[in-house]
C-alpha cells in the first residue's frame, strides 16, 4: 500500500545564476530573460518523496499551479519518478499572492482526495517567502513540519524527523496526514532517469509523433497523457474571489531595482603613509 | 478589544529567554505606532515567563497578552498558531509583526491563512505611508519593504484592506532603542483555549549549537572573502582582527569551503550586522553579502580590483593586495597602541 504523497512544485526564474545575458546596462536584472527552472528545493521535496516510496512504498503525485509552460516542471518530476502529475492552470490564478495560491492548491488537493503526506520545498527562490507550504497545511487543517533536514523513521502512521531551528535542530514526531517543507540539506536530488526520459519520449511519439506539449494538449488515451492531468478553476471548484489577484490581500506597491548608491568614498593610497594615517585616524576617533 | 489602535509583536521565547528579535520588533513597532497614534502590545505564549514579559516595557511595550500554559513552553506549529489567532481575533490589532526566524516563518503563514490576511515575509524596512489604488487613498498604509528575486529587487508590499496586516522581519535589521528600566509592561494572562488534540507535534529532542561567534552585537568586524582563502592570507586577516579587537567574519565562499563556521557568515543567508566598523578584506561585494553589512557605520574595503562593487558602498577604499596592505595596518596600529 504505502503512502499517498503529493509533491507541490513551482516553476521559477533562475535568480541564482544571473548571467550577463539577463543583466541590463544599468546593472539591474532583466527578469524576463532569466531561464525558467523547477524551484531547487522542490527537487529536494520530490527526492524525499521518492526515497520514502523506495523505503516503504507509495504513490507520488506532483502538482503545480502556473501557466501552461509550467508543464515543463511536471515533466521534470515524471523523469525523476513521480507517478502522475497535475497542472493547475487558469487565467484566474494570475497575480496570486501566497494566500490565494494556498487556497487554489488546497482545492486541488481536495480534488485529488485522500493523502498521507504533502511535500514541498521550504521556499521558492523568486520570492523566498516560505509561506505557501504552511498556508496549505492550515487550509487543509493538518500538521506541518517545516525546514526538514532528515526523515529519521517513517511508517504509514507516523514520521520522526529532524528539522532546522535557528540555532540548531529538533527531533520531532507527528502522525499523518502531514505537510513537510524540505530544505536543500535534506538530500541530494537525483538527475532525471535516462530510462524514464526515453520511456516518456517513446510514448509521446506513439501518440501522434508530435511535440510533447502538443501531445499533452490533445490526446487523452495514452499512458503519458494518463499521467498528466490539467485542471482549471472550475474543475477544482475554486471561487474566483479567493484565487488570483482578487483573492490576494497583499499588493505590490512598488518594485525598485537595486542599484548601488555610490558612496562618497575616500580613497586611501595603499602606501605605508596612507594606511598609517587611516589607522591612526580611526584610533584617534576611538573607533578601534 | 482595546479602544486604542494596536501594533502587536509576537514575543518569541525559548527556554524562558526572550528572543533578541522580539526586542528589536518592539522598538520598530513603537516607531510605527507613533505615526498611527497606536500603542505597542505583545502576544506571548509559554509558562513562567511573567517577569521577563513585564521587562518588555523597557523597550516601549505597553501590554502583553500572555497565554500561560505549560504545554506551550516549547514551540510547535499548530497550538502556537491557534493561540495567536485567538488573541488577534480578540484584540484586533492593525499590524502584527513576527521575527523572520524559523519559529516566525513557521507560524505566521498559518496564522495569516486562518485570518485570511496579508503577510509579507522577511521585511527589511517598514513604514507608514500613503497608498493609492483605483482612486482610493489609504493615508496610513503599512508599507512593507523586502528584497526579492535573490536580492536584485526591493519590493514594497501593502495589504490595505487586510485586518490585520502582518509581516515577518529579519533579525538584526531593526534598530534597538536604549532600554528605559523605569517602564514596565502590563502582563494580562489569557485563558488557553487549547485541547490536547491541538498538540500534533511531539518534540523529542532539541539540539542547539553553541554559537562560535555572535556577530550581531560586534562593534568591530574584520571580514574575510574569497580573496583571503589561502591559509597565509586568512591568517593575516585573523591577525588583524585579533590586533584591533575585532570579531572575524566571512563571506559565503569561505564558509562553504569549511574554513570558518556558518556563524561567521555575513549576508542574506548569514547574519545581518551593523557594527561601528566593518573591514572587508578580499570581498567583491555581491548583493547577497552587502545585504548583511551595508548598514555598517563605517566600511573599509581592501580589494585588488578597483572596480569591485564593494567600493561603491565603502567609506574608505584601499586598492591593493591584502598581503601587502594588512601588515601595514597591523604595524600602524601597534605603533600607536
Ligand atoms: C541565495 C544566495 C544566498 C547567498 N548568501 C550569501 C551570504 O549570506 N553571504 C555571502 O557573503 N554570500 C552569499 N551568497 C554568495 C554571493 O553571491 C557571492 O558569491 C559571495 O558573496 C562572494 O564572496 P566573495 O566576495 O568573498 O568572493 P568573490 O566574489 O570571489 O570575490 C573575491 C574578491 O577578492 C578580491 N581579491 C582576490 N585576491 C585578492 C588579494 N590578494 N588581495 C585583495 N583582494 C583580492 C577579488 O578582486 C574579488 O573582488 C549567496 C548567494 C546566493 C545565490
Amino acid at each position: 500500500m504505502g503512502l499517498k504523497m503529493i509533491v507541490m512544485v513551482k516553476q521559477v526564474p533562475d535568480t541564482h545564476n544571473i548571467t550577463g545575458e539577463a543583466m541590463k546596462a544599468d546593472g539591474t536584472v532583466n527578469r524576463a530573460r532569466l531561464p525558467a527552472i523547477i524551484n531547487p528545493e522542490d527537487l529536494n521535496a520530490l527526492e524525499e518523496a521518492i526515497r520514502i516510496k523506495e523505503r516503504i512504498g507509495g504513490h507520488i503525485t506532483a502538482i503545480t499551479m502556473g501557466p501552461q509552460k509550467a508543464v515543463q516542471v511536471l515533466k521534470e518530476c515524471l523523469y525523476r519518478g513521480a507517478d502522475d502529475v497535475i497542472l493547475i492552470s487558469d487565467r484566474k490564478f494570475a497575480g496570486a499572492d501566497t494566500l490565494a495560491t494556498a487556497y487554489t492548491l488546497k482545492f486541488a488537493v481536495d480534488k485529488i482526495g485522500s493523502f498521507d503526506l504533502i511535500l514541498c520545498g521550504r521556499q521558492a527562490i523568486d520570492g523566498d517567502t516560505a509561506q505557501v507550504g504552511p498556508q496549505v497545511a492550515e487550509k487543509l487543517g493538518i500538521n506541518q513540519i517545516t525546514s526538514l533536514l532528515e526523515v529519521v523513521e517513517i511508517d504509514e502512521e507516523e514520521i520522526t524527523a529532524k528539522h532546522a531551528i535557528t540555532d540548531g535542530y529538533e527531533l520531532v514526531k507527528s502522525k499523518m496526514p502531514l505537510l513537510l517543507t524540505v530544505t536543500s540539506e535534506a538530500n541530494e536530488p537525483r538527475s532525471p532517469s535516462a530510462k524514464l526520459v526515453m520511456a516518456y519520449k517513446n510514448i509521446d511519439q506513439e501518440v501522434n509523433g508530435d511535440s510533447y506539449e502538443e501531445a499533452y494538449m490533445q490526446a487523452d488515451d495514452s499512458s503519458l497523457i494518463d499521467r498528466i492531468t490539467e485542471w482549471n478553476a472550475d474543475s477544482i471548484g475554486v471561487d474566483s474571489t479567493i484565487c488570483g489577484l482578487q483573492g490576494s490581500p497583499t499588493k505590490v506597491k512598488k518594485i525598485e531595482n537595486v542599484v548601488l548608491a555610490v558612496n562618497d568614498i575616500q580613497q586611501i593610497p595603499a602606501t605605508e603613509a596612507g594606511i598609517t594615517d587611516l589607522m591612526h585616524e580611526l584610533m584617534d576617533d576611538h573607533i578601534i | 478589544m482595546s479602544d486604542k489602535k494596536q501594533v502587536m509583536v509576537f514575543i518569541e521565547q525559548s527556554e524562558k529567554k526572550i528572543g533578541a528579535v522580539s526586542l528589536e520588533l518592539i522598538c520598530e513597532a513603537g516607531r510605527l505606532a507613533k505615526k498611527l497614534s497606536a500603542e505597542v502590545v505583545g502576544v506571548a505564549l509559554g509558562y513562567g515567563i511573567g517577569e521577563e514579559l513585564a521587562a518588555l516595557g523597557h523597550y516601549g511595550c505597553k501590554t502583553v497578552y500572555y497565554v500561560e500554559d505549560e504545554r506551550l513552553s516549547h514551540f510547535t506549529s499548530n497550538p502556537y498558531a491557534k493561540s495567536v489567532v485567538s488573541i488577534i481575533r480578540k484584540q484586533q490589532p492593525e499590524i502584527v509583526l513576527f521575527g523572520a526566524t524559523t519559529t516566525g516563518r513557521d507560524m505566521a503563514p498559518r496564522i495569516a491563512s486562518a485570518l485570511k490576511c496579508g503577510l509579507t515575509a522577511d521585511c527589511t524596512e517598514l513604514q507608514i505611508g500613503e497608498y493609492k489604488s483605483k482612486g482610493e487613498l489609504f493615508e496610513n498604509a503599512f508599507l512593507q519593504m523586502r528584497p526579492a528575486f535573490g536580492g536584485n529587487i526591493m519590493a514594497t508590499i501593502v495589504s490595505p484592506e487586510s485586518f490585520p496586516s502582518m509581516a515577518t522581519v529579519r533579525p538584526g535589521v531593526m534598530q534597538l532603542d536604549t532600554p528605559d528600566a523605569s517602564r514596565t509592561a502590563e502582563v494580562l494572562v489569557e485563558e488557553s483555549d487549547l485541547s490536547d488534540e491541538d498538540f500534533l507535534t511531539e518534540v523529542i529532542e532539541v539540539v542547539r549549537r553553541e554559537k562560535t561567534v555572535n556577530l550581531s552585537v560586534a562593534q568591530i568586524i574584520v571580514a574575510a572573502g574569497a580573496g583571503a582563502a589561502d591559509p597565509e592570507t586568512l591568517a593575516l586577516v585573523r591577525k588583524l582582527a585579533v590586533t584591533i579587537g575585532a570579531e572575524l567574519a566571512a563571506s559565503r565562499p569561505l564558509v562553504d569551503a569549511g574554513l570558518l563556521s556558518h556563524d561567521h557568515q555575513v549576508g542574506q543567508t548569514g547574519t545581518t550586522v551593523r557594527p561601528n566598523l566593518y573591514i572587508a578584506c578580499g570581498i567583491s561585494g555581491q548583493i547577497q553579502h552587502r545585504a548583511g553589512m551595508v548598514e555598517s557605520q563605517r566600511i573599509i574595503a581592501i580589494n585588488s580590483d578597483p572596480d569591485a562593487p564593494i567600493f561603491r558602498i565603502a567609506h574608505y577604499g584601499i586598492v591593493g593586495d591584502l598581503n601587502a596592505v594588512i601588515p601595514k595596518m597591523i604595524a600602524a596600529y601597534k605603533e600607536k597602541a
